[in-house]
């Protein structure tokens, strides 16, 4: 007997059907033609590796996110890849040449232990693109534009554009000589804008009034781009750090205002998203009917130290199964230009099936014997035999 | 349009007399009407009426913008997707330890009685204690009384409840107020309204207080 329990998913983990196979992979191939057409160049990650190899140079976090497993064959233990990026830093330390810039891309599923908060999902399809050996604010504004460049083409309008950058705070608790229990305990404030949270911070431990005064600020420092003019006064006290920061984000918004007018731009020097590798600039995008962002990225210079290359990156990630879903659009494409053949042994119909397909129409073939119609099978036409030939007709 | 989640009894009453002064009043009294989505005088506002629990995965999701919610229920349900701008002043009580009056927890495994699920574990292991928690949904001073449990983790406001039961409140885990939460993709996307809303908010908390 069978058991209906027998068939179920483990928990976070889906299978995709075909309307949705069939947008995803549209959306997949679009995606990749864009990146290929700027010049970045897909990589293939493996799905399993030696955890060592996998986890050098990453957080917590991802150990964490990070399913293990033995090795039968040399009994170390392997893990499954929770994030595409410190692989993909591994290829191009490994093999880009030390003074060029090189691009890469990858798309994949990667596996998570804990289920995403929001999505449920523990098999995202994570896509991204990355470049390496430039540090500087091009290589931080061409990852930005060509993520830009990716909604359009999947067709997601009402872009937000989310705009920081973690050397804000670096510079802010370099200055303050904050202790890393303290940093940490701060990043999160900080990361909930708990104002009231803050104020018990400082009665609980003692920083120096004017670092008090620029962390009270940097918490409030959000909004359109006056934020970065108000910084420049609020954290007129901090050193060269910081203000090379702000130089950097608001040359950046410039030239992004400058080639997208109508893109809104939100600034937020508190937002510490990937804070732990982050190096400068941090971005993300978000859209309406969606509760936080559908794609995150920003500078990680030194990711590929480990592996015997430090240099500067930069890039974003996605999960395309996200995008898919907020885009849907093309629900119906399958349909339309789907036709019947029946079993009808003619070399003419033969020969007009396979024009057909050459087409690009999608033509089901008829089994002799069955009985499930043409509609049935989800065509709209099927071909009949008129006085000049087999053609398709609407059903 | 701004939606506000809230839920039901004493964060709701206490709340509206906050809401009221930056005009945001419900046309619809959610004791009489079986409405969830109320209505206010200010038509760019409206509010969901749900459990507590639940604010913030409303607010998470971002089917609602804003949520008032307790801290204890933002420390238990985890907020960290949220943003936490203000704390509202109302609503306060304690998150305590309690057990009967005169009993000791010393040399064996405590069982804990709690909704406060984390909160409890997560304060007992700081403690470096071994505790056992069974998880209740209500009337948690019962528990100690039956020998369901040796000690109880949950709000105290006045305490009289505890003493009624032959039980006292032993040690402070936090004190608890309602706080405004604010969904971060709101908070990014419509800006203005937000922090406007905000800042009317603040004003009126720091009026009320500095007239206390």
């Amino acid at each position: 007997m069978l058991s209906e329990g027998r068939w179920l998913l483990p928990e976070g983990i889906e299978e995709v059907l075909p309307v949705e196979a069939r947008r995803l992979e549209h959306l997949r191939r679009q995606v990749l033609d864009l990146f290929e057409s700027w010049g970045y160049r897909q990589v293939m990650t493996p799905m399993i590796e030696y955890i060592e190899s996998l986890l050098v140079g990453t957080g917590h976090d991802l150990d964490l996110q990070t399913f293990k497993l033995i090795d039968q064959i040399s009994g170390r233990m392997m893990g499954v890849r929770a994030d595409m990026t410190p692989q993909v830093a591994r290829i191009d330390a490994r093999n880009s040449h030390p003074d060029h810039p090189a691009r890469l891309c990858y798309l994949g599923t990667v596996l998570h232990t804990q289920a995403d908060h929001l999505e449920k999902t523990r098999s995202p399809f994570q896509v991204g693109a990355e470049l390496y050996g430039h540090a500087g604010c091009a290589s931080d504004l061409e990852v930005i534009r060509l993520m830009l460049e990716m909604f359009s083409v999947a067709g997601l309008a009402n872009i937000h554009l989310d705009l920081g950058h973690v050397g804000i705070y670096r510079g802010l608790v370099a200055q303050a000589r904050l202790s890393a229990d303290q940093e940490a305990e701060l990043f999160d404030i900080l990361q909930q804008k708990a104002a009231p949270d803050l104020s018990d911070f400082f009665v609980a431990n003692r920083v120096d009034p004017s670092s008090e005064r620029m962390f009270s600020a940097l918490i409030e420092l959000h909004g359109d781009s006056s934020v970065i003019t108000e910084a420049y006064t609020q954290l007129a006290g901090a050193n060269g750090q910081v203000r090379d920061a702000l130089a950097d984000l608001e040359m950046i918004a410039q030239s992004l205002s400058a080639r997208f007018p109508s893109l809104p731009i939100h600034f937020d020097l508190a937002e510490l998203r990937g804070y732990h590798y982050h190096r400068g600039v941090v971005f993300a995008a978000l859209t309406e009917g969606y509760g936080r962002e559908i794609a995150r990225g920003g500078r990680y210079d030194g990711i590929g130290k480990p592996f015997g290359q430090d240099r500067p990156a930069t890039g974003f990630s996605a999960d395309l199964k996200v995008l898919a879903r907020l885009a849907e659009a093309d629900a119906g494409l399958f349909s339309e230009r789907t036709v019947f053949a029946p079993s009808v042994d003619d070399e003419t119909l033969h020969g007009k099936v396979a024009s057909l397909r050459d087409q690009g129409w999608c033509v089901i073939s008829e089994l002799a014997g069955q009985t499930a119609t043409a509609s049935d099978m989800g065509c709209r036409f099927e071909l009949l035999k008129l006085p000049e030939g087999w053609e398709p007709c609407p059903i | 349009m701004l939606t506000i989640a809230i839920s039901k009894g004493r964060i709701y009453d206490e709340a509206m007399p906050l809401l009221a002064s930056v005009g945001v009043r419900p046309t619809v009294d959610p004791e009489k009407s079986r409405k969830l989505i109320l209505p206010t005088s200010r038509h760019d506002v409206q509010l969901l009426v749900i459990r507590a629990a639940d604010v913030p995965t409303y607010v998470e999701y971002g089917a609602a913008d804003f949520g008032i919610a307790g801290k204890d229920v933002l420390v238990e349900y985890g907020a960290d997707g949220l943003y936490e701008p203000l704390d509202l002043g109302i609503a306060k009580c304690r998150l305590m330890t309690a057990d009967r009056l005169g009993s000791s927890l010393e040399g064996r495994r405590v069982r804990v009685a709690t909704k406060y699920v984390k909160t409890a574990q997560r304060y007992f292991a700081d403690k470096g204690v071994q505790v056992e928690i069974i998880k209740l949904y209500g009337s948690m001073e019962l528990a100690p009384l039956v020998g369901l449990a040796d000690c109880i983790v949950d709000l105290v406001d006045t305490g009289n409840t505890l003493r009624a039961n032959g039980m006292e409140p032993r040690e402070l885990i936090m004190n608890v107020s309602s706080r405004l939460v604010v969904n971060k993709a709101a908070m990014k996307m419509k800006h203005q309204a937000v922090t406007e809303f905000i800042r009317q908010l603040r004003d009126t908390i720091l009026t009320t207080a500095s007239a206390a």
